[in-house]
This record gives C-alpha cells, structure tokens and sequence, in this order.
C-alpha cells in the first residue's frame, strides 16, 4: 500500500501533496511527541491530533512518511509551509485516531 | 541591482551553516539614516549625499512607513518637484526583512526582489536597521574568516597530535526560549548533517531522536541554551548547555513521566516526561549534571558502529 493510497481509505483531503509516493510501512497514532519520537519507525504514517509544525519536525525526525490529522482539525499555513519543505504528506479527515488506526490496520495487514 | 553571489542551495556545507546560523540582525547596519514623511525631497538628497547611500526609510516614530530611493529622487528633478514632501513619493509597500530571520533569508530576497537594500524590523515592528548586499558579504567574510582559522588550528592540531581527539566535524546553535515555531530545526540539521556524511539511518535516528529531545527542553525549560553536535571517527558527542535555571531533582526528571512542563506546553504535545528518558535510552553514553541557578549540561555519546 502506498501513501496515495492513503486518503481513500481514511477519508482524508490532501492539504499538502508535494512528496514521493513509497510504500507506508505502519502506523503510529499519538498526540505526545516525545512518545512519537521514542516509538514510531521510518515510512509509518504518524496519526495525530497535533495540527502545528512541530508534528512536522518530529516526522522528519523519525522519517515518516504521511501525518493524518484527525477529528477535522484544522491546519495551519505553517505547518503546510514545513511539511512541503519536508516533503512530507500532510492530509486531515473527519475520523478519529481509533477509526484512522483501525483502517490503516485493515488495509495494511487484513 | 546588487545580489548576493552565493547560493543558499548549494554552497559549501560551511558556508550553508553560516547563512543559517547568521541572523539578519548579526549582518545589518544599525544605525539606520531616516527621514519624516514630512520631509520634502531636497532635504531627503542632502541625506543621501552627505551619507553616500541611495535610499532613506521614511520612519514616523519609529515605525516603518516607506522607502524613498536614488530613483525616485532623480524623478523628482526631473519633474522638477523637489519640494514635494516625502511622503507624497516614497514607496509604501516596502518588502522588509525579520531580524531574527537567517541570513539565508536576506540572500533570497535580493535574488528575489532585485532591491539595493532592505530595511529590517524587530519583534516590536519597530525599524531596527538596514541590510545591504555588501552589510552581508562583509559579514559572511568575517564568519568565514573566523571559520578557516578554526580549520588551520585543527588542522595544527591533529599534526601534532594533541590530546583528544579532534572532530571531524562540529556544529553549535543557540536555542530560544519558547519559541516552538523554531523548536526542532537545529535537531533536522544535525540530521541532515550526519545523512550527508553517509551516516547508517538507523545512528542518524537516535541521534536525531537525543538531540531533538534536548532541543525541546531547552525550548521547554531553560533561558535559552547551545546545542552542539561533534562528530568524531566512531562516535557522535551532542551537547546541551544551558544558562539556568536548573533541575531542582535530577533523579527525578530522568523518572520517565515525570514532568514540570505547564497545561499550555503539554496541550502542544510536549511535556510528556519522556524527553530525558528517551534520550538516555538511544545514548550509548550519557551523562547529565545541573546546578541551580547556573544551568542544566547534557552529554549523548552514539557509536557510529552500533545496531
């Protein structure tokens, strides 16, 4: 599965599409960065409420490869600014954390 | 107009480092040459004569309103309307530049706008200087300047086979206090550093992963601090020195989810008493010691061979 995949399945709108497409490894779903930080793993897709450009640093960081933004945040132009400069996709969706996992899940291992 | 003949891009890492680690405020020229909008275009070419520059920013207390140029001046004797008052001339959309911006901003700009100079605004939105494309090679030459001579003396150094190893590389920047829109890029440009050195990913991770971590808390905690990152034959040393205020519980803070960290800073994500623990965790060595009042030090060690 690969990341232009991605909004499809979690009802996501791409807010920021400059990026490679590549195959989504996992997942990682949390709004603590440090926790993200700690745990998530390069070519995951980081599944978060935290709609600011430190999300962004962090992805860089830890390589992921997708932010979805839950619960319809909104994204602030920043953020879109970084994630572009990072080449990191960036979309947001209606669904929450759980509903987001749980589909990533299915698609990626059911 | 003047550019600047360097590109932010792709230049030499040394030079890319000192475009990013200037600040506008490091290269531009203080002492700003202004005058009222009042003031009528006679009085504004005295000025520029007298100071030999080509343009004045039109500044009303201390606020920027506009810009009159040489050009402008010669449109005026031309049209023969030197008596006009400032204002009714000037340049009222003036693209001007952020002291805390890099340098790297500035050099973009006269490539981008084409302009002689750019004035400079402070925090408050006040004018707080003028940049020209000479204030930033002059700049850039001292700081390179600075730079080689630190290369001659590692170079020295190591021929004599001084005490201590010497890094490959070195790198250091300063943190500012709160200021989560920064928070994070000195740790993307460790890591940058360290993927363009060829550096296996999986090092680069706990590097950046340390160095993010104590990023964030001097961002977090302190009054402002240093980051640096020595890159040696077999390890990777990053540093995190503070100037105050101190752990008050050392033992504590190491305690994964132990955090002093206010509501404001938690709801960011931040503050999840995680951040000294992880870094330990990635370290192969780690060291930390903190005094009240004086600051906070931090120590990773990551081998460069390890899995």
């Amino acid at each position: 599965m690969h990341i232009k995949d991605l909004p499809g399945i979690v009802e996501a709108v791409i807010v920021q599409g400059v990026y490679e497409d590549g195959e989504i490894g996992g997942g990682y779903a949390s709004d603590l960065l440090s926790d993200v930080m700690a745990h998530a793993k390069a070519k995951d897709v980081l599944i978060t409420i935290q709609a600011h450009r430190n999300s962004i640093a962090v992805a860089g960081l830890v390589g992921a490869s997708a932010i979805v933004i839950c619960n319809g945040r909104s994204v602030p132009e920043d953020m879109i600014e970084a994630a572009r400069d990072e080449g990191i996709a960036l979309m947001r969706t209606d669904l929450n954390q759980y509903e987001v996992s749980g589909r990533l899940w299915k698609a990626l291992r059911g | 107009m003047a550019t600047v003949p360097i590109s932010p891009d792709s230049s030499p890492g040394v030079v890319l480092e000192l475009l990013y680690s200037l600040r506008v405020k490091d290269a531009m020229t203080k002492s700003v040459v202004t005058a009222s909008p009042s003031a009528d275009l006679r009085s504004v070419q005295i000025l520029m004569r007298d100071h030999a520059i080509t343009g004045i920013p039109i500044t009303e207390e201390g606020r920027l309103l506009g810009i009159v140029s040489i050009g402008d001046i010669i449109g005026a004797l031309d049209s023969g309307t030197m008596d006009r008052q400032a204002s009714t001339v000037m340049t009222n959309s003036v693209v001007s530049l952020d002291e805390e911006m890099p340098l790297s901003f500035a050099v973009t700009y006269f490539d981008r706008y084409k302009y002689g100079r750019f004035p400079v605004i402070d925090t408050t939105g006040r004018l707080a200087g003028i940049i020209t494309a000479s204030d930033i090679l002059r700049r850039l030459l001292i700081a390179l300047n600075e730079e080689i001579g630190r290369m001659e003396q590692r170079i020295a150094g190591r021929q004599a086979a001084s005490e201590g190893p010497v890094p490959a590389m070195e790198l250091s920047f300063g943190t500012t206090p709160l200021d989560f829109s920064r928070a994070g890029n000195i740790s993307t440009r460790f890591k940058k550093a360290l993927v363009e050195r060829s550096c296996p990913p999986l090092v680069a991770r706990k590097a950046a992963i340390a160095s993010y971590e104590l990023e964030l808390n001097q961002v977090i905690h302190s009054t402002g601090g240093i980051m640096r990152m020595r890159i040696f034959d077999d390890t990777i040393e990053i540093t995190a020195q503070d100037e105050g205020p101190g752990i008050p519980d050392v033992d504590r803070a190491m305690q994964e989810g132990y955090s002093t960290a206010n509501e404001w800073v938690r709801s960011l994500g931040f503050g999840a008493g995680m951040g000294l623990p992880n870094v330990k965790r990635v370290a192969d060595g780690f060291s930390i010691s903190s005094e009240m009042g004086k600051g906070t030090s931090v120590k990773a060690v990551i081998t460069w061979g390890k899995n």
